[in-house]
């Protein structure tokens, strides 16, 4: 604990904490009203509240980080307070990792268990002889016991390649830090635009497969368990893609027009950097269990 | 290409801010932009005051519909919803939220540091949640009511077969996850960064621990509740069918999912409340707490064990015997960690120097009570006893014994122990006993019947019953009533308090108490600790 | 070390007198008001041994527990002079305290596990029915023999309004129990239409949940004749309270004598069907039978005065659906809107009472379309299809 004694800052009072709270508040309770008022085929004040919402949010965001950022060039912040954020760091990745499991448990619980026992697997002869007679369980689940077809996503084609992006970003971005690390910088900013670049290949891929699946295949969001394991794995990645790929341009911007970061300094780089190699990860297993197995 | 400012602190410049907002800020503004730990503990501490007397009206609706047989006031469909938002207001409003203020006003004393670890993102999560219950209570307003599936909202009455509001709910579920999470990362990064030097590990108070785990389990477990709620969404509003057999979905998986998160929660709830009885014990008995190791390997085990019982909560749903056996199993084994707290506290009474002043009257209290909620809980866990437990007031009482015996008894007790060091003041003694003794008997009118009637066979969640529990359940509304009654002594003594009517506290308060908290003057100043001291 | 041994015998005696409390307490509870049942099986027997046992073993955990701290509590207090001796731990102890309670608990789970494993074999049943719970009323089918019929409440609402005197079974009566012979292995499988409901009668230990989609078995035998008293205990809505369940269980051969009546009435009740399709009623008729059956089948949802619950269940009165399009109107009612709350009635009212209840719904409440709905009418749509 080296460094340990050190001041630590507290920040003076500020008023983006309660701004981020309005900012969710009305995120909520537009989406709340957005949504009921889409099930009727309404319209409402959802959207709107919805639209002030993100605006506020991304208010409120700028204005938090441009604080933080502010201090840390000042120089307020110790290398213990680089630890706090760290560690906070570390342990919100992990509460993601936590979401990501409900869904891969879902799926796990539906492909193993729940399927089969529709068909009479375990002690649930009954089940199947009484209620769903027709039924035949495999995985993907391409007709479901109520009698909805769909066909399945292969991997060999976008999904695989899509792996390939995300794998090479990874290590373009690794190249990147590299470049911090040795002061390389035009490195750093090449390698970082190039890990962008990907990212957004990737969401264009994802999004030309979503269409290919709706028109094509059937695979619908509705189409039963594994059309709905589908999209809210691959959907909630791509948002998370989307937020890594947000993260990773401020910071290039903050390189290229602030000139932050030095080999020591650069715990913003690397808060983006984990969170994109979690994401990463996070793909490689939806690819091995949604897509291969 | 960069300005390198890496390892140099200017102490001056940095000395001078902080000397420039050592006085306090003022007006409402204090409250909402806030960066205080100990400012933000107080609001948390009043949200939960106040969602307490939200969530006890909801119960008091409950048990006047209950008073007698036939359906007296509310209509079954309000009924449910009352049960519904008691449980989710206590449970999320009342219980956690009171945990987190304890924290954030503690911890940072408790282990010499100078604030939380990230101030701001703690303010943050405190104003999310008075929005968040806002959207939850906003629902009982609107067309259709509120959520009416229960606190733990089963699938598919709370999909296929819910009203408008379950959008509303799920949102307000995402807010308060958003905000306890934010809140227990800030709780382990401030334990695990923010110890004054010396203060090592196994020289952490157990509160510090207990708090520690807890958030932890937080950690774990809320993001799969935003999974589990997130689901509810997609099948009710966009047409998926995780919880539908037609579509090869289960409404069983929605068990498993939401029990994941709900049987650490229910620990979450009570893990803290270990810790705050582990400090006044000792304090009271003027002895130091016997086991200390043993409480925190206890804790430790409790919450490993806590994330593989989940099941015994849906025993009677038709899972295999073998699952059936496991779960049974591992639950049981939850009794021995908690035996060995339970020991330990006993062995820190005994040959002690005690005196029983309203702090420790009602941490004996939790000793006995929750002892007594534990052991019930064991019976729960014999499955085939539990077929007929499951769904009667012998549940009700079970968890109202942990909950408001163990957790709400541990919160208040832990309020009488530290409210001098708050506010500077003694609360008054005598209006503390008199809580005290009012609450202990009305509380135990209230829950104690609950289980001869669960026994008998009432189920819960109705709001009209056969003619053979009705004498019972006049008696416990009675004790509802009662029990709520003396909780206006509780408020009237904090009040007291804030307004700084009582005997000036010592920096120490308590003749046998230990810690850093109690080296500090009393009221603690705004800002403490801002040198780490030196713990020997 | 004398201290230590006047202590042992101070808290052996009291927790003998704690005992003895609690024993007087517990004789009191034997009583069925305060406790639970013994039942009438092999295995609720087990089950109520099972729960005195451990309730048993918890009491006096309890009491040594107590016992001990209160003594301290009583002699140790400062006011009594007490002086805190500063011993913080004893690794002895502590192991003694964790491995006695994990013997408890073995002693525990194994009779738990027995008695477990021999609730869930529903192997070798001499006789099966099907339990379907929907909202709020149970359908039993007897997969042996050609009869099927719904079970509900049979409460009047007077007496749920406080508007009645309350009678003996209050919310304990259903119009049509299930009826089961003695001494014959029966198993039950359980579904559901709609939520999750669970089927729960005390008397023979048994509590299964009703899943929708799936069917869960258990089973049980019964050795003495009598009435058997339960309800649903998962929370499945509005009414979850008022599901009660109730099992008449008979001698075989009154068991016998009961099925090939019940097999009849129904070949009877289907052959009048038949006959009520050729003929016409008189509004008055329709009228009479349709408020009937409005009251016990439709109103728990739309209300008495067919206004619904605003934001869950839509109002009758007024709505376009009822004063409009006669076919679309049968249709929904017999054929319900899947996946919402609004069920198909087809298989629960005869034609007839479908035919009265929607000419009822067109008329009532200043409905008054003075349409007339004959049983040909609702035939023509059923064999449509749906
Ligand atoms: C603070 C909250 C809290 C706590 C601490 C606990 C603690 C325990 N609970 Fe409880 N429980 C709830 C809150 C809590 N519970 C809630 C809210 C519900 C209902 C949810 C709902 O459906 O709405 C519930 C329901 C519930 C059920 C499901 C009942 C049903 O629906 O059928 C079960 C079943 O196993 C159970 C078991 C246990 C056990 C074994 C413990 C153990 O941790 C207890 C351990 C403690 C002791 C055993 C006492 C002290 C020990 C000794 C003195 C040592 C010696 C003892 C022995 C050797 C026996 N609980
Ligand atoms: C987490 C903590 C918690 C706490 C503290 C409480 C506190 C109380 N609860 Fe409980 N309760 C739950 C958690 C909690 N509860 C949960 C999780 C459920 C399950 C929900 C479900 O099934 O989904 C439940 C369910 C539940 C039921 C079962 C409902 C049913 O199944 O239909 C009942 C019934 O009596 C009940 C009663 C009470 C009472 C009387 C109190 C009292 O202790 C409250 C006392 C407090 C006050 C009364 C407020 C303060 C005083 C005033 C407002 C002054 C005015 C007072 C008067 C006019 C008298 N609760
Ligand atoms: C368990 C609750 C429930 C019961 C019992 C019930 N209904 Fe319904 N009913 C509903 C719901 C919910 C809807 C709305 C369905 C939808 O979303 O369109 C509905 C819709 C209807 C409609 C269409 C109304 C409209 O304006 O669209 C008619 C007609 C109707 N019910 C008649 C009946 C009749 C007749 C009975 C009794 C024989 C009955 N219902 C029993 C819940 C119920
Ligand atoms: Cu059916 Cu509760
Ligand atoms: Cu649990």
């Amino acid at each position: 604990m080296g460094a340990a004694y050190q001041k630590y800052y507290v920040p003076h009072q500020s008023s983006w904490p309660i701004i981020g709270a309005i900012a969710l508040f009305l995120l909520g309770y537009g989406a709340a009203l957005w949504i009921n008022a889409l099930a009727k085929d309404q319209h409402g004040v959802g959207i709107f509240l919805i639209v002030a919402g993100f605006a506020l949010l991304f208010y409120m965001l700028f204005g938090w980080f441009s604080n933080i950022i502010d201090e840390s060039m000042e120089g307020l912040y110790s290398q213990q307070m680089d630890r706090s954020f760290r560690q906070g760091m570390s342990w919100f990745i992990f509460s993601e990792i936590m979401f990501f499991m409900a869904f891969f448990c879902a799926l796990f619980y539906a492909r193993t268990i729940a399927v089969p026992w529709l068909d009479g697997s375990g002690n649930n002869a009954m089940t199947a002889e009484v209620l769903w007679p027709g039924f035949e369980a495999i995985w993907p689940l391409t007709k479901t016991p109520g009698g909805i077809e769909t066909q399945v996503m292969p991997w060999e084609g976008i999904p695989l390649y899509n792996t390939l992006i995300l794998l090479a970003s990874s290590v373009t971005l690794q190249f990147a830090h590299m470049g911090i690390e040795q002061r390389k910088y035009t490195q750093l900013g090449f390698f970082l635009l190039l890990t962008i670049i990907l990212g957004i290949t990737f969401l264009f891929l994802q999004g030309q497969e979503y269409v290919h699946s709706y028109h094509e295949l059937g695979l619908r969001l509705d189409s039963g368990v594994y059309g709905n394991t589908f999209f809210l794995l691959t959907g909630f990645h791509g948002l998370h893609v989307t937020l890594g790929a947000i993260f990773l341009t401020v910071i290039f911007l903050r390189i290229i027009i602030k000139g932050h970061f030095t080999p020591e300094r650069h715990f913003g780089f690397q808060a983006a950097a984990w969170y994109w190699h979690f994401v990463d990860v996070v793909w490689l297993n939806l690819f091995v269990f949604v897509y291969v197995l | 290409m960069s300005t390198d400012n890496s390892n140099t602190l200017d102490v001056n410049a940095d000395q001078q801010h902080v000397d420039h907002h050592d006085h306090k800020p003022t007006g409402i503004t204090r409250w909402l932009y806030t960066t205080n730990h100990k400012d933000i503990g107080t609001l948390y501490l009043l949200f939960s005051l106040t969602m307490l007397f939200i969530g006890g009206s909801l119960a008091m609706v409950i048990r006047a519909e209950l008073f007698q047989p036939g359906l007296q006031f509310v209509d079954p469909h309000f009924f449910n919803q009352m049960t519904t938002v008691h449980g989710l207001v206590m449970v999320f409003g009342a219980i956690m939220p009171a945990f987190v203020g304890l924290a954030n006003w503690m911890v940072p004393l408790m282990i010499g540091a100078p604030d939380m670890a990230l101030p701001r993102m703690n303010n943050w999560s405190f104003w999310i949640l008075p929005f968040s219950f806002f959207i939850l209570l906003s629902t009982l307003f609107m067309e259709g009511g509120g959520p009416a599936a229960g606190w733990t909202f089963y699938a598919p009455l709370s999909t296929t077969y819910s009203n408008d509001s379950t959008a509303f709910f799920v949102f307000s579920v995402h807010l308060l996850g958003i905000s306890s999470i934010m809140g227990a990362m800030n709780v382990i990064v401030t334990i695990f960064n923010l110890r004054a030097p010396g203060m090592t590990w196994m020289k952490m108070p157990l509160f510090v621990w207990t708090w520690l785990i807890t958030a932890f389990l937080l950690i774990a477990v809320m993001p799969v509740l935003a999974g589990t709620v997130t689901m509810v969404l997609t099948d009710k509003y966009f047409g998926t069918s995780f919880f539908d057999a037609a579509g090869g979905g289960d409404p069983v998986m929605f068990q498993h999912i939401f029990w994941f998160f709900g049987h650490p929660e229910v620990y979450i709830m009570i893990l803290p409340a270990f810790g705050i009885v582990s400090s006044i014990i000792p304090t009271f008995a003027r002895k130091p707490l016997f086991g200390y190791e043993s409480m925190v390997v206890a804790t430790a085990s409790i919450a490993f064990l806590s994330f593989i019982v989940w099941a015994h909560h849906m025993f009677t749903t038709g899972m295999p015997v073998a699952a059936e056996l496991f779960f049974m199993y591992t639950t049981m084994l939850i009794a021995v960690p908690t035996g060995v707290k339970v020991f330990n506290w006993v062995a820190t009474m005994w040959r002690g120097s005690m005196t029983f002043e309203t702090p420790m009257m009602f941490a004996v209290a939790f000793i006995v009570l929750f002892t007594i909620g534990g052991l019930s809980g064991l019976m729960l866990a014999i499955i085939p006893a539990d077929f007929q437990y499951q769904d009667t007031y012998f549940v009700v009482a079970h968890f109202h014994y942990v909950l408001v015996t163990g957790a709400l008894f541990g919160i208040i007790s832990g309020v009488y122990f530290w409210i001098p060091k708050w506010t500077g003041v003694m609360y008054s003694e005598r209006l503390g006993q008199w809580h005290f003794w009012c609450s202990l008997i009305s509380v135990n009118m209230l829950f104690f019947p609950m289980h001869f009637v669960g026994l008998a066979g009432m189920p819960r969640r109705i709001p009209d019953y056969a003619l053979q529990f009705a004498d019972m359940n006049a008696f416990i509304s009675i004790g509802a009533a009662l029990f709520g009654l003396s909780q206006l002594i509780f408020v009237w003594c904090v009040v007291r308090c804030m307004r700084k009517k009582g005997e000036k506290a010592s920096a120490e308060v308590w003749e046998g108490a230990q810690g850093l908290e109690w080296q500090i003057p009393s009221p603690a100043p705004y800002h403490t600790f801002q040198t780490p001291p030196k713990v020997k | 070390m004398k201290h230590y041994l006047f202590g042992l015998k101070c808290v052996t005696s009291y927790s003998v007198l704690f005992w003895l409390l609690l024993n007087s307490i517990t004789l009191q509870a034997q009583t069925e008001k305060y406790n639970m049942t013994r039942g009438a099986t092999d295995i609720s027997h087990q089950v109520y041994d099972l729960h005195m046992a451990i309730f048993y073993i918890c009491c006096v955990i309890g009491a040594i527990v107590f016992a001990l701290m209160f003594w301290s509590i009583v002699y140790h207090r400062k006011s009594k002079g007490a002086k805190a001796e500063q011993f913080h731990g004893s690794l002895k102890i502590e192991l003694l305290w964790t491995a006695i309670p994990v013997l408890i608990l073995i002693v525990m789970a194994i009779p738990a596990s027995r008695t477990l494993i021999a609730m869930e074999d529903t192997s070798k049943a001499d006789l099966t029915v099907l339990v379907t719970g929907s909202q709020w009323k149970w359908h039993y089918k007897y997969m042996e023999y050609p009869i099927e019929f719904y079970s509900m409440l049979a409460t009047p609402r007077e007496q749920i309004d406080n508007l009645a005197e309350k009678a003996e079974f209050y919310l304990r009566d259903v119009d049509k129990p299930l009826v089961l012979p003695t001494g014959k292995k029966i198993r039950f499988l359980v579904t559901s239409d709609d939520v999750i409901h669970a089927w729960w009668v005390p008397a023979f230990a048994i509590k299964k949940d009703a899943n929708p989609g799936f069917i869960n078995e258990t089973w049980t035998k019964v050795d003495k004749p009598g009435v058997y008293r339960g309800q649903c205990a998962e929370l499945c809505g509005k009414d979850h309270g008022f599901m009660p369940i109730v099992v008449d269980v008979k001698n075989p051969e009154e068991f016998d004598l009961w099925a090939a009546e019940q097999v009849e009435l129904q070949a009877q009740a289907k052959a009048e069907a038949e006959k009520a399709a050729q003929q016409t009623q008189s509004m008055e008729e329709l009228m009479l039978l349709g408020q009937k059956t409005y009251e016990s089948h439709c109103a728990m949802c739309h209300q008495i005065s067919g206004e619904g619950l605003p934001g869950a269940i839509p109002a009758l009165k007024g709505s376009v659906m009822v004063t409009q399009d006669i076919p679309a109107h049968i249709h929904i009612v017999a054929y319900g809107k899947p996946a919402t709350a609004m069920q198909a009635f087809a298989k629960q009212l005869t034609t007839s009472e479908l035919a009265a209840v929607i000419t009822y719904e067109r008329n009532a409440w200043g409905n008054n379309t003075g349409d007339l709905v004959q049983v040909a009418d609702v035939v023509a749509v059923i064999e449509a299809g749906e």
